[in-house]
Order: C-alpha cells, then sequence, then structure tokens
C-alpha cells in the first residue's frame, strides 16, 4: 500500500502569539514549532496500515519554507520511508493556493490512500485537505475518527454535531483525520538516527497570490478578570445571584 | 445583480438554528451589496416557512429524499449548480460538520476562495470582508475576498439570528446527477439519549484534571441536567487519559465554542484551553486552587472544593428552576 501524508508546521500550542511589526502576521521569533498534532494521527494511520500490509511505502509531503525539513523529520523519525518539502517562503490565506500545488505533486504519485489532518492549529481552515480531495476528483472523507479498509473499499466514521456519520467509500481515496484515531507513538531513538539518513527531496514551488487579502492580525481583546465571588458552597447563592441579575445568563 | 447563496442545513427533516445565522449573515451581505438572499434546502423539510423569516427572498429546495443525510459528492454538485446559475454569488454555510467538509469543496469546483469558520462578515468598499481567529482564537485576521464568486462558512454561534418582516417563495430546484468519486453516508449513529454538542451549545460545564476520575463527570452531567440545555465539556487532559470522547473536548485540538456561560470546574486554564473558550459571554470558574490562571479571565470565581460547590449548585439551580 502505497500512502501519502500531507503535513504542516505549526507553532507548539502552547505558545502566546505576538503580532509581527507589519501587523499582518506573527512574530515568529522564539517560537517553537511542532509537527501539527492531527498531523501525528495522521503519521500514525499510514504506519500501521503498511505494518498491517507487511508491505508499501509512507511518503510525507509538506508545504512550507526550509525549516518545514525538521517537521518532515519528525515524521520520518515515527516511521516514514521518505519525506518531499514543496518549499516556499509565502505563507497564504487562501487554502485552494495551497491545496493546487499539493494534488499536483500527490498526483504524480499514485498514491492509494492518501491522509491529512483534519485542520492545522495555526490556520484552522480545514480546508486543504478537502479542496485537494477534489483537485485531484478522489472520494473523500473529512475528520475521520473510525476507519476501516478492506479490499480497496473503507467505511469511515466521522463525528457531527451531536452523533457520527458512518460513510463508505472506495480506494484511491483522501481521508482527513480527527483525533482518536489512534495514540501515535514516540520515535524511539533509533527512529530518530534512522531519520537523519532517510530521503528527504525539496522542490521549490510557486504559490498562486489567491483571492485573500490580509487587512490585519490583532490579538483579541484581553478578557478583564472578574472577581471572586466567595470561597466554599455557602458562596454558591451569591454566585446564582451574579448570573441571573448581574450577567443576566441563567 | 449580486446574489448570496445562504446553504441550509437539515436534520431529520428540520431547518437547523444554526442555518437562522447562517441566513442572518447572508441577509447583511446582500444588503450591503443591494443583492437578494438564495435559501437553497438540501433533502426532505416539510417547513420552510422560517427562511423568509430570517432573511431570504427565495428558497430554492432540492426535496430529493437521496440527500436526508449529507452526501459530500451530490450536496456539492447541487450547490455549485445553483451557485452557478446565481451569477456573481457569495456562498454562505456554518461552519459546521457539514460546512466544514462541504464549503471547500465547493471552493474548489468554483476555483474561489475560501474563508472558514469567520465570526463577523460584512460588505465594506465593495468587497466582502471577515474576521476570522486563528490559532484557536489567540489572534484573529481580517481579511478582504477579491471577488466573486466566493465561499463563506460562519462559526455557529457568532451571528445572532435577526427576524424579520419578510415572506421567501419557495421553487423547487433539482440536484444534477453526480457520476464523480463513490462517497457514501449510510447511516447516522445517534448515542442513547440526546447528546448537545458543546460547539452548539449555549451553556457549557466543563470538567478537568479537578475531578479526579472519571465516574465524577456525573456531578457536571448533574449540574447540566439541572441547567436544561447545556452541554458538558472537557479539558484536554482529561480527554487524552480517556475519561471523556474527544468530540467534547474544548481548546486549541479540540473545539473552539463561544457560549453565553461556561462553567469551568477543576480547570486550571492552560493557555490551549483558555484559547477555545475566551469568547464566552460570561466565564465562571470552581477550583481550589485560588491561584490558578483560570480566574484572571472568569468573570465570576469561586475558590474551593469542586465536590462540595457543585452538588450545591446543582441543588440551587434546581430550586430556582422548580420555584
Amino acid at each position: 500500500m502505497k500512502i501519502c501524508v500531507c503535513i504542516k508546521r505549526v507553532p507548539d500550542t502552547e505558545t502566546r502569539i505576538k503580532i509581527a511589526a507589519d501587523g499582518k502576521s506573527v512574530d515568529e521569533a522564539g517560537i517553537k514549532f511542532i509537527l501539527n498534532p492531527y498531523d501525528e494521527f495522521a503519521v500514525e494511520e499510514a504506519l500501521r496500515r503498511r505494518e498491517a500490509a507487511g508491505a508499501g511505502e509512507v511518503v510525507v509531503v509538506s508545504l512550507g519554507p526550509e525549516a518545514a525539513q525538521e517537521t518532515i523529520r519528525s515524521a520520518l523519525a515515527m516511521g516514514a520511508d521518505r519525506g518531499v518539502l514543496l518549499k516556499t517562503d509565502i505563507r497564504s490565506l487562501d487554502p485552494l493556493a495551497v491545496a493546487r500545488p499539493l494534488a499536483e505533486e500527490i498526483r504524480a504519485g499514485a498514491y492509494d490512500l492518501v491522509l491529512f489532518g483534519k485542520l492545522a492549529v495555526d490556520d484552522y481552515n480545514h480546508a486543504v485537505g478537502p479542496m485537494v480531495g477534489e483537485l485531484l476528483g478522489v472520494p473523500c472523507v473529512t475528520a475521520v475518527a473510525g476507519l476501516e479498509l478492506n479490499e480497496g473499499r473503507g467505511t469511515a466514521e466521522r463525528e457531527i454535531e451531536g452523533g457520527v456519520e458512518v460513510v463508505e467509500f472506495a480506494l484511491p481515496a483522501l481521508l482527513t483525520v480527527d483525533k482518536g484515531l489512534n495514540e501515535p507513538r514516540y520515535p524511539a531513538l533509533k527512529g530518530i538516527m534512522a531519520a537523519k539518513k532517510k530521503p528527504l527531496e525539496v522542490k521549490p514551488v510557486e504559490l498562486a497570490a489567491g483571492g485573500v487579502d490580509v487587512l490585519d492580525l490583532t490579538l483579541p481583546a484581553e478578557r478583564q478578570a472578574g472577581r471572586i465571588v466567595g470561597e466554599g458552597p455557602d458562596a454558591v447563592p451569591a454566585l446564582i445571584e451574579a448570573l441571573r441579575h448581574e450577567a443576566k445568563v441563567l | 445583480m449580486a446574489s448570496v447563496l445562504a446553504v441550509i442545513e437539515q436534520r431529520d427533516g428540520v431547518v437547523k438554528r444554526v442555518s437562522h445565522e447562517a441566513l442572518t449573515a447572508a441577509r447583511a451581505l446582500a444588503d450591503g451589496m443591494q443583492g437578494t438572499v438564495t435559501a437553497l434546502v438540501l433533502g426532505p423539510v416539510a417547513d420552510t416557512s422560517t427562511l423568509g423569516t430570517y432573511g431570504a427572498d427565495r428558497v430554492a429546495h432540492v426535496t430529493d429524499d437521496g440527500l436526508a443525510l449529507y452526501q459530500p459528492a451530490a450536496y456539492a454538485a447541487a450547490t455549485v449548480a445553483q451557485a452557478r446559475a446565481e451569477g456573481p454569488v457569495t456562498v454562505v454555510l456554518s461552519a459546521t460538520a457539514l460546512g466544514k467538509d462541504l464549503g471547500p469543496r465547493i471552493a474548489a469546483r468554483l476555483s474561489c476562495p475560501l474563508a472558514a469558520d469567520v465570526t463577523s462578515v460584512t460588505y465594506e468598499h465593495g468587497a466582502v470582508t471577515v474576521s476570522r481567529p486563528v490559532y484557536a482564537g489567540k489572534a484573529v485576521y481580517r481579511l478582504r475576498i477579491a471577488g466573486t464568486p466566493c465561499v463563506v462558512t460562519v462559526r455557529p454561534n457568532s451571528i445572532p439570528p435577526l427576524e424579520r418582516a419578510r415572506s421567501a417563495a419557495t421553487v423547487s430546484a433539482s440536484a444534477p446527477t453526480e457520476p464523480g468519486p463513490a462517497v457514501k453516508t449510510v447511516r447516522v449513529k445517534e448515542p442513547p439519549g440526546a447528546r448537545l454538542d458543546v460547539a452548539e451549545a449555549s451553556i457549557i460545564v466543563s470538567g478537568g484534571r479537578g475531578l479526579k476520575e472519571p465516574a465524577n463527570f456525573a456531578l457536571l452531567e448533574e449540574l447540566a441536567a439541572a441547567i436544561g440545555g447545556a452541554a458538558v465539556g472537557a479539558s484536554r487532559a482529561v480527554v487524552d487519559a480517556g475519561w471523556r470522547p474527544h468530540a467534547d473536548q474544548v481548546g486549541q485540538t479540540g473545539k473552539t465554542v463561544s457560549p453565553n456561560l461556561y462553567i469551568a470546574v477543576g480547570i486550571s486554564g492552560a493557555i490551549q484551553h483558555v484559547a477555545g473558550m475566551r469568547n464566552a459571554k460570561v466565564i465562571v470558574a470552581i477550583n481550589k486552587d485560588k491561584d490558578a490562571p483560570i480566574f484572571k479571565i472568569a468573570d465570576y470565581g469561586l475558590v474551593g472544593d469542586l465536590f462540595a460547590i457543585v452538588p450545591r449548585l446543582t441543588d440551587e439551580i434546581r430550586k430556582l428552576r422548580a420555584g
């Protein structure tokens, strides 16, 4: 089974965001970058499918700056076979501009299965995966938290509001995966050492400007700390009073 | 003439409340561009009369029973066909499980920009302009979208539905046959008991490690039931520990929520959690540690043992509801 996993380099979720001098982007100084947490589930799923099949290849593809090579290496350390960096320093806010070069790269690879995380924790678009699916013209299921594959067909479960959709599809297919699908492994030291020698191809790409212009990027207004209503259960009536008559939410 | 196409969601044949929010957003956009609003209803819906009330000039209804469940390819084909028939169009969806899946598909098929999960959308200086929180709300972009067509998905609970004295004529529409890739939604599994999703709830009671063990979430379930119409959320720590399903997780690797009231119980207030709930209108924190970071963003804090406080709170609210 030949599997492609698309991954993204994103700021650690514990990072405090600072705005850059241009007022339109994030100040990256001092930020620790990580493999997008949802993409870890995608990498893990690919490795499990390859291991279950007893043969195959897991290729990780990332679109991003030079430094995204480190992100690819961390997926290689988990066990992926090789990596491709579609290198660009442009950060487009238009997901279709990002989806196009990815689709082109993936189309050339003739994969049985293409996996994405369901969203990247920086841009929160939930969009590039299904867009690539449309561009490739393959069956696509998003936010997959349960998956069965059997002889060229699959059944996926995806969470919807108050329920779970059960979706059937044929391979080759593109899936975006949700937390809960599996428990990603930690790379072992051996894997980290091996990852340094695995092939990583760097291909410069031109990103189209896209149709989304940034007017500004700002921090949300700080919430004002409120007040401590009291201590222990005896303060409950005062809390209810405040919620009913001050905040008017009860 | 400019047109705004609002995609209406139904569940079991009933229009969802979030679609009234999407329609309200569509109406405001159409008023700005002096255009019209078409509400597109996919699947069997008995009563479409509310759609005019919330801003539609016209309702296009594809009544096909095969669209009762969300079928990605057929929904995309029907929406794109309607969008093309509208001329210069802005497509508005809700950023729900359905909208997050359908929006990108439509944008790809129309080869146009998408602004996902926006919290406001206006028409300014001749362009659709949106606010969209990124990094789970740690920062907010204002984006201008170049021209039409374009697709916007609106975060639930961001735009209050606005009723107007308006009625819309319903016309029937048909779904083009979709020879495309085979993806079929065969059924929806619903957990026992009607579960309210944290992303849709107007009141959320959320628990963290302070609950000490999974069984103690029963305290929060009881509080939520006493309040009525409240959902139970969870911090990343307890989801990672397997105490609660991921669907309930609030935070940067879970859901971003904006309820009227968020009650954080035994949650310290890690930055990734706060990112997901800081847009709640009112935040209440219950924690034994008076220095917990959650108190810095809470409107009302209660310091003390949650195992004493929460049952008392449930009792008092029950009395209130009974009284």
